[in-house]
């Protein structure tokens, strides 16, 4: 009698056609619907038809006036939050006066919605592009912040103990063993904090503004254009994607020793 | 330049209770181009004392120190630990130049001197890996390289081939003995495995349980270089049934302790 294969259980099949039907599948099945008329263009405008309106829009220069606003609003922001949650995590993990004096502030500030902010931004930095990139600052700040305090602590304590058995100080410390050890942790706060940003984006476009992606949506919207509306969702998932493998592109790149393992 | 360690004891404190005496008392000195090894049932305070020599933990009571001229340039003491330290983020060349970088040599110095003890272990061909793309007998040999890189007066070494398998580990021990009859470096060996210990070392200290004190130091009556046939010869096995006998009752009491 042949041993009986008992990992059969554990084991989990790829499918790789099934991967692409699922997707193509309900592309056709929304336009096919929208094509019968059961459903009004009003509500639902087809597939083709988004496409075709987004080409439009993109030949008329529309399109990309939008993308360049936000996109400069998006980097800005997340550029100035990701640095400087990034040194102020570095100094609370690293600072023992820092981490008395920053934790509770964080703790107490963090768990503000940071939308909510983004009236008392406008009072204080008017209603142009500053109050704007300051709410998306504040976004992506606080995961930043939080995520490289929990790496540079988390960083091994035999590793700080091998680097000072060989001389290192506080300096070659923080540059050699602490900050190499909370990459992985700093690059977990940018994927969330480029979530966030892309929603805050959105939401301080929808409120004060008169570019960029999120007016496009709202202002298709009051205008019952449908179609660009759906415009802008299809640009704001692009973005989405687009960031999150570029952010993936960059994590291989700066993380060597965990490309493969 | 002489190993001195004079009456130190170490007692760990934490909040509440009377803590744990890991060390009372502890005296022996280690000569010059000496190969001492220091073994002990668990818990018998011996990373503590290596530890202590290496400038990370200070004693409560005692001396640890050195005797004589240190050469100028040279670090007292270079680390070996048992589970490697390699920094995952460095590779091998990086990793063995670490001590250097620190001590403020140039780039090019650094680079030659990280070369030589590259090939000496063993590495050549290596330089460019990532340590978790080494085995583990590789790996220590980055930790042993990346130590003599920084040529320290005294190699401390602290249970640096207990985390290999034993085949591994015969290999690497006859490895270590070759590289120290060229460099002759004095070393302070770490171990619970009295095998080990006698046959790689000149005397071998042997501590009791906790708190350690010395119960015995042997003298290893073996000639160098050391060879695997030496392991059968009655002066190898007497040392070895010698400080079985010494230890055998505290680890058992050790191994009773683990389980309550």
């Amino acid at each position: 009698m042949p041993v009986p294969d008992r990992a059969r259980a554990l084991r989990r099949r790829e499918h790789p056609v099934a991967r692409v039907a699922g997707l193509a599948g309900l592309l056709v099945l929304w336009e096919l619907l929208t094509r019968t008329g059961w459903v009004p263009p009003l509500f639902l405008p087809s597939p083709l038809g988004v496409l075709a309106a987004g080409v439009e829009m993109l030949r008329s220069g529309e399109l990309l006036a939008h993308v360049a606003t936000s996109l400069g609003r998006i980097l800005v922001g997340f550029g100035l939050g990701a640095l400087g949650g990034v040194a102020v995590g570095l100094a609370v993990g690293v600072f023992g006066l820092a981490e008395a004096v920053g934790t509770p502030l964080i703790a107490a500030t963090f768990p503000i919605p940071k939308i909510a902010l983004l009236p008392l931004l406008i009072l204080w930095l008017g209603i142009g592009e500053a109050s704007k990139v300051a709410v998306i600052t504040l976004g992506v700040f606080f995961p930043m912040a939080i995520n490289t305090y929990a790496g540079v602590r988390h960083a091994d304590p035999l590793l700080l103990r091998a680097a000072v058995s060989f001389g290192a100080g506080r300096a070659s410390l923080v540059r050699k063993v602490m900050l190499p050890a909370a990459l992985p942790m700093i690059f977990a706060g940018l994927k969330l904090g480029a979530g966030t940003s892309l929603l805050l984006l959105v939401a301080a476009e929808m409120i004060a503004a008169s570019s960029g992606i999120g007016f496009l949506v709202l202002n298709a919207q009051n205008l019952m254009e449908t179609t660009k509306l759906m415009v802008g969702i299809v640009l704001l998932s692009l973005l989405g994607l687009a960031s999150h493998w570029a952010l993936a592109r960059l994590e291989r790149l700066c993380i060597p020793w965990r490309a493969e393992s | 330049m002489r190993v001195v360690i004079d009456g130190a004891a170490k007692t760990y404190r934490d909040r509440s209770g009377p803590g744990v005496e890991a060390l009372a008392g502890v005296t022996f000195t280690v000569e010059p181009e000496e190969l001492v090894a220091v073994v002990g049932p668990s818990g018998c305070g011996k990373s503590t004392l290596l530890n202590m020599l290496a400038g990370l933990l200070s004693p409560d009571a005692g001396g640890v120190g050195f005797e004589g001229e240190l050469p100028a340039g040279r670090p007292p003491t270079a680390m070996v630990f048992q589970e490697f330290a390699l920094f995952p983020w460095r590779t091998v060349q990086a990793n063995v130049e670490f001590g250097l970088e620190e001590a403020g040599r140039p780039a090019a110095e650094r680079r030659r001197i990280a070369r030589g003890f590259i090939e000496l272990t063993g590495l050549g061909g290596f330089e460019g890996k990532y340590p978790h793309q080494l085995s583990g007998g590789m790996r220590q040999r980055v930790g042993i390289a990346r130590a003599l890189a920084v040529d320290p007066a005294v190699l401390l070494m602290d249970e640096p081939f207990s985390a290999l398998d034993a085949q591994t580990r015969q290999l690497m021990q006859e490895e270590l003995l070759g590289i120290w009859e060229r460099t002759r470096k004095t070393i302070v060996y770490v171990t619970h495995n009295i095998h080990e210990a006698v046959w790689m070392a000149d005397r071998v200290v042997v501590l009791s349980r906790r708190p350690g004190r010395v119960l015995e130091i042997v003298a290893v009556e073996l000639k160098r270089p050391r060879t695997e046939r030496m392991l059968g010869e009655p002066a190898f096995l007497h040392a070895v049934e010698r400080i079985w006998a010494l230890i055998k009752s505290q680890a058992r009491e050790a191994l009773l302790e683990g389980a309550a």
